[in-house]
């Protein structure tokens, strides 16, 4: 598979044609909007947590292919997750897109589930950021307040 | 320069100019990017640099390093006039009427700074207005709104309208009483558009408003003649127009310049300094405190030299050559809109789909050797105005070709196909 085809897998077209979870949520109690200033991409992403358990999560914003494929395979993943849970996952989801993960070892990310379809943006550092725009907000969310996050 | 609005049919070839001895010049388009031949269109972020430029930095740092205005000594006299020969040959190629009118910046942006904290602060007040164009790259908005911060001016904002251009019957309505500068680009880096600017600078002139122009993106394509656009300031890069990185000029009327206190305080912007006063130094050197960058100067002389080794009218003609037979070509693209479709354009074609990121074009375009950019460009404002979060943005040099834009059309294809 070439680097190309390894970063637009079909799952990530599929997500991004069709977001999952992609509306914004009346009755969040968390709310974070993202932010990437290279290139203007956005996000907004509402949690419902409760008792340290994230009962629902959504998003909405404006971006390319791999951030919002990348923020919809997220909420996939992250909804029912604990807080502990969901932030060791932002750590392995990071050490994967940074290429940092596959140093020791072959191929995707570790403890990243099927969040390795996305191992493929670390062949490419200027997507990174478009990848990991969505993680970085929904971990301000967790922080709580109405941060924004930025990718820088 | 000029492109007719209707530029579906892109006439012939244009034999006159040999693309292929000035590529020879630029080595950099030589390489290949992920195995496949370098297509670089990317021109309006920086352009390539000609061998001549880069054997005059080498030259210059083998042979010449020096410190200027200061040594007595044979390579500081040598540093001193290659650098004092590269403002001269800058005050010809923009004919400015003096030498003492060049002042050597970083670039654009801090010419822009430089304008909007000497001559703003010292001579504007609260209430004052400001106007600027809604198609202004951020480096000639965010030095204004500093400036409205800092003394309690208030910005104006000219519109444009759906092909991008500036709408003069709303720039005559904003000129007012309270106008006390203007300042707008000459050529739109995200659009291509050519802004009017003798029309710009007449209006304001009527009401002793001055006037700056964003040249950033105007100097690689159009003859500037500072005299003949009658601004009162001309800022420009040297790095897009085949010069090095880190060097650009500030053109200013010295009547306007000798009124202006200092910009930055320093070395060589003095004649004497004792603790109780300073007497700063005289034109153009008030302005350029601190070490300059004497290689990029001397480098950006060299790129003029080349410039001048053309044939400015070829040249004219092959990028507009280029513009016509690529805004038909992107064109025939089933779902690509082009934003930014002025009447007069330089080679600049920004577009988007519906259905794919400008991001996602560009990286594919990139696994194709081809460089584009994605992105706002710099010009948030400008992408609000059009709807649309980001461009892909080509942008033509003199040493680009057809087959080059039929490359980049593939490409397109390509990613079609990736988000069919």
């Amino acid at each position: 598979m070439s680097e190309l085809d390894e970063l637009y897998q079909e799952v990530i077209l599929d997500h991004n044609r069709s977001p999952r979870n992609y509306r914004a949520m009346a009755n969040a109690n968390r709310k974070a909007q993202g932010y990437n200033p290279l290139c203007g991409d956005h996000v907004t992403v509402y949690l419902d947590l409760e008792e340290g358990v994230i009962k629902d999560i959504s998003f909405q914003g404006s971006g390319c292919a791999i951030s919002k494929a990348s923020a919809s395979l997220m909420t996939a993943e992250l909804k029912g997750k604990t807080e502990a849970e969901a932030k060791e996952l932002f750590e392995n989801v990071h050490k994967m897109l940074t290429g940092e993960s596959n140093k020791n070892g072959p191929q995707g990310g570790r403890g990243v589930g099927k969040l390795t379809i996305l191992s493929g943006v670390c062949k490419f550092p200027a997507r990174v950021k478009c990848a990991s725009l969505a993680w970085h907000t929904v971990n301000s969310a967790l922080k709580g307040g109405e941060a924004v996050a930025s990718t820088e | 320069m000029k492109v007719a609005h209707d530029i579906a049919t892109p006439g012939p070839l244009a034999e006159a100019l040999d693309v292929s001895k000035i590529r020879a010049d630029f080595p950099i388009l030589k390489q290949k990017v992920h195995g496949k031949p370098l297509v670089y269109l990317d021109n309006g972020a920086t352009s390539q640099k000609p061998q001549i430029v880069i054997d005059a930095l080498n030259r210059y740092y083998s042979t010449e390093n020096s410190n200027i205005h200061r040594g007595v000594h044979f390579l500081s006299e040598r540093a001193t006039a290659g650098y004092e020969a590269a403002r001269q040959k800058i005050k010809s190629f923009v004919n400015a009427r003096s030498e003492q009118e060049i002042i050597f910046v970083r670039g654009t942006t801090e010419a822009i700074n430089l304008v909007a904290q000497s001559y703003g602060r010292t001579f504007l007040k609260k209430g004052d207005e400001i106007i600027v164009s809604a198609m202004e790259h951020h480096s000639n908005i965010v030095p204004w709104q500093m400036l409205c911060e800092q003394i309690g001016a208030r910005l104006r904002v000219i519109p444009i309208n759906h092909d991008g251009e500036l709408v003069l019957d709303e720039y005559r309505r904003l000129l007012g009483e309270k106008t006390k500068l203007v300042s707008v680009t000459h050529v739109s880096n995200a659009l291509g558009t050519i802004v009017p600017v003798k029309d710009i600078v007449r209006l304001a002139h009527e009401r002793n408003v001055p006037v700056l122009l964003d040249g950033a993106q105007a100097v690689p394509h159009l003859k500037v003649d500072v005299q003949e656009l009658a601004c009162d300031f001309y800022a420009f890069s040297g790095h897009k127009l085949f010069g090095p990185t880190g060097v650009g000029i500030l053109y200013g009327r010295s009547e306007l310049l000798d009124a202006m206190p200092p910009y930055q305080g320093g070395g060589d912007m003095i004649s004497l300094v004792t603790f109780e006063k300073t007497h700063y130094n005289v034109l153009p050197y008030k302005f350029e405190a601190g070490t300059p960058h004497i290689a990029g100067g001397i480098g950006l002389a060299a790129a003029i030299d080349y410039l001048a080794g053309l044939d400015w009218e070829r040249v004219a003609a092959h990028e507009h050559d280029l513009l016509a037979y690529a805004t038909s070509a992107l064109s025939s693209i089933e779902g690509l809109r082009i934003i930014g479709t002025a009447r007069e354009k330089v080679g600049v074609i920004s577009f988007v789909f519906d259905h794919v990121h400008a991001h996602d074009v560009g990286t594919i375009l990139d696994q194709e050797g081809v460089a584009v950019r994605a992105g706002h460009h710099c010009a948030m404002p400008v992408m609000q105005r059009f709807g649309v979060p980001a461009t892909t943005r080509a942008s033509f040099a003199l040493y680009n070709t057809r087959e080059e834009i039929d490359v980049l059309v593939r490409g397109i294809h390509r990613a079609l196909k990736v988000f069919k």
